[in-house]
């Protein structure tokens, strides 16, 4: 059936957890083409029709059901945009797992530019998970800037988890979402630097509907000489509530801009942004040495709880 | 059997030398089972720190074993056989209690096996396999857990800093069953404990006045008991549950 090569292999699994072609609706893109795609009776997969990417229908009342649209480039040089929207129908509770995987051994920069669109109906859950790999020793960058726009219907909630631990030269991701009543946003990031590496964040998230709710938290850490901005902002329109949260841990020459917004148009709204940026606790250092932990491993035990 | 010999350690406050450790030398043998105590700032977190390794002394020898290992990392001491219980258990973020007890067994464990240790310490083990190690657990829950990493550890001298602290009295008898569990297969080891508590004082073999970074007082329970009961370093629960203040 799907035939690929061990780097595709490699990067599929780091990205989507995925050994086999997955159960459920899938498309699975690979050096700029679809290389699989499958529907369900409840989940429709369309090729846009000037090619520049796909159409996720998902019928109202889809329960338990997945969508897979990894993509995967081992091509070095490779530059591509492409446009997934997602209708997800009302009431429908659906998981959605992309992601993309980047080997690049080549001189040439590869990148991935993906424009994710979710048009949450009513009542709708959706669980959203994203992660993005890189791999290569190639001189050519590999570049993911991705762009997710979110809109919500009343009393929708999606929960959105974004995880970029390895390998992406360059990042910068907007995330933009508009909520009506009652719809409830929550998104759990988490980055890690190291290298040359950048990497932007930036949300802007409208609450416009009477009890709606964002919870937008950021873990990260840079490390060498990389650097981050996180910049989120939420706007309350109405009698909502929102909180941002920006944990970081720094490390050798790391850099990172922490910028909170908040904008409350309304008396109702209640809106909450954290920043905290630092080294690792020293004390947590010391106390796994004394369990016989080099610092490096102490390190490391330390950063891989931070970013769990 | 862990030498400490003419121990100093000065620290530098406000362009003032401070001595913390003023000349301290004893042994803690083998097989026994040593309590420090005294009063309050005398110095007896900054001796444990400085058995851990976490200070290094500004001058004397440490010796482990016939071993110096005054210039020894924190890394290797552990690895040498030093376990350490911190008076303030440190808090992280996302690391699970479960790795913690891992970490410290120095293998691969399995959940069943950690949490024998957390048994061991009176807490309902499979309540606390999952939690994460930071601020959402209670102080006495951080205490128990500091000392399950020590006993997961398995050490040849193992330093406890007021384990007592934070723990309701109702669960004391347990932590003293701990320790009384480990005097009993401390064949090759030794233990120390940093208390102020009588009864924790009353399974030591030893004792040791620690004030003003010195050595004031040393003696076998048997001599040294009569003249501390009832002083601030032998707190007996009585005065602790009906609040009184302790007596300096
Ligand atoms: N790095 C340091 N810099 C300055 N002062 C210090 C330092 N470390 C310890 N001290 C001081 O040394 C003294 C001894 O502290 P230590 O924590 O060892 O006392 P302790 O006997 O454990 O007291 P407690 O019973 O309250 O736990 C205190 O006065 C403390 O403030
Ligand atoms: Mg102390």
């Amino acid at each position: 059936m799907i035939q690929i090569d061990e780097i595709q292999k490699r990067l599929l699994k780091e990205v989507a957890d995925l050994h086999q072609v997955p159960e459920g609706a899938y498309n699975i893109r690979s050096n700029g083409k679809a290389i699989g795609r499958a529907s369900t009776a409840n989940i429709d997969i369309i090729p846009k029709e000037n090619g520049s990417g796909i159409d996720i229908r998902i019928k109202p009342g889809t329960k338990n059901e997945s969508v897979h649209i990894p993509v995967v480039m081992s091509q070095s040089g490779l530059k591509e945009l492409v446009y997934n929207d997602f209708y997800i129908g009302e009431g429908a509770d659906v998981v959605i797992v992309a992601g993309c995987g980047i080997d690049n051994c080549g001189p040439e920069d590869s990148e991935h530019d993906g424009i994710h669109r979710f048009y949450v109906g009513r009542g709708a859950n959706v669980k959203y998970v994203e992660k993005h790999y890189g791999s290569g020793h190639g001189t050519g960058k590999r570049i993911l800037n991705p762009g997710t726009e979110v809109y919500m219907e009343e009393d929708s909630s999606m929960e959105m988890e974004m995880v970029q631990i390895k390998g992406v030269d360059d990042t910068n991701r907007t995330t933009k979402a508009e909520l009506a009543n009652g719809a409830r946003l929550v998104v759990r990031e988490r980055l890690m630097t190291h290298g040359e590496q950048t990497a932007i964040s930036t949300y802007l998230v409208d609450l416009n509907g009477d009890g709606s709710s964002a919870d937008v938290v950021s873990r990260s850490v840079a490390r060498d000489t990389s650097y981050q901005k996180f910049d989120a902002k939420l706007v309350g329109n109405a009698a909502c509530s929102g909180h941002t949260e920006c944990d970081s841990i720094i490390m050798d020459k790391g850099r990172i801009l922490a910028v909170p917004g908040l904008e409350a148009n309304s008396v109702d709204a209640a809106l909450v942004h954290e920043a905290a940026i630092g080294k690792i606790a020293g004390d947590q250092i010391i106390k796994l040495m004394t369990l016989g932990l080099t610092e490096a491993e102490a390190e490391e035990q330390i950063i891989n709880g931070f970013l769990k | 059997m862990l030498e400490l010999q003419d121990i100093y350690f000065n620290v530098k406050a406000d362009d003032a030398k401070k001595e913390i450790i003023n000349g301290i030398s004893l042994t803690i043998p083998d097989d026994k089972l040593v309590v420090i105590t005294g009063p309050n700032g005398g110095g007896k977190s900054t001796l444990a720190r400085l058995i851990a390794g976490i200070e290094k002394p500004t001058s004397g020898r440490i010796i482990l074993h016939g071993e110096d290992i005054t210039e020894m990392s924190i890394t290797d001491r552990a690895k040498k056989g030093i376990g350490f219980a911190f008076q303030q258990p440190v808090k992280f973020k996302g690391i699970q209690v479960f790795d913690l007890i891992r970490l410290a067994s120095g293998k691969r464990i399995s959940v069943s096996e950690a949490c024998t240790y957390l048994s061991a310490v009176g807490l309902c083990a499979r309540d606390y396999i999952n939690r994460e190690v930071n601020g959402s657990l209670s102080g006495g829950e951080l205490k128990r857990i500091e000392i399950a990493t020590v006993l997961a550890k398995g050490s040849v001298l193992s330093v406890f800093d007021e384990p007592e602290a934070g723990i309701d009295l109702w669960s004391f008898q347990n932590l003293i069953e701990v320790f009384e569990s480990m005097r009993k297969n401390i064949k090759g080891s030794s233990i120390l404990i940093i208390s102020h508590q009588e009864r924790i004082l009353n399974i030591a073999d030893e004792i040791i006045v620690l004030k003003d970074g010195k050595l004031t007082a040393q003696g076998s329970k048997e001599e040294m008991m009569p003249q501390l009961t009832g002083t601030s370093s032998a707190v007996r629960e009585c005065s602790m549950l009906s609040g009184a203040k302790e007596v300096r």
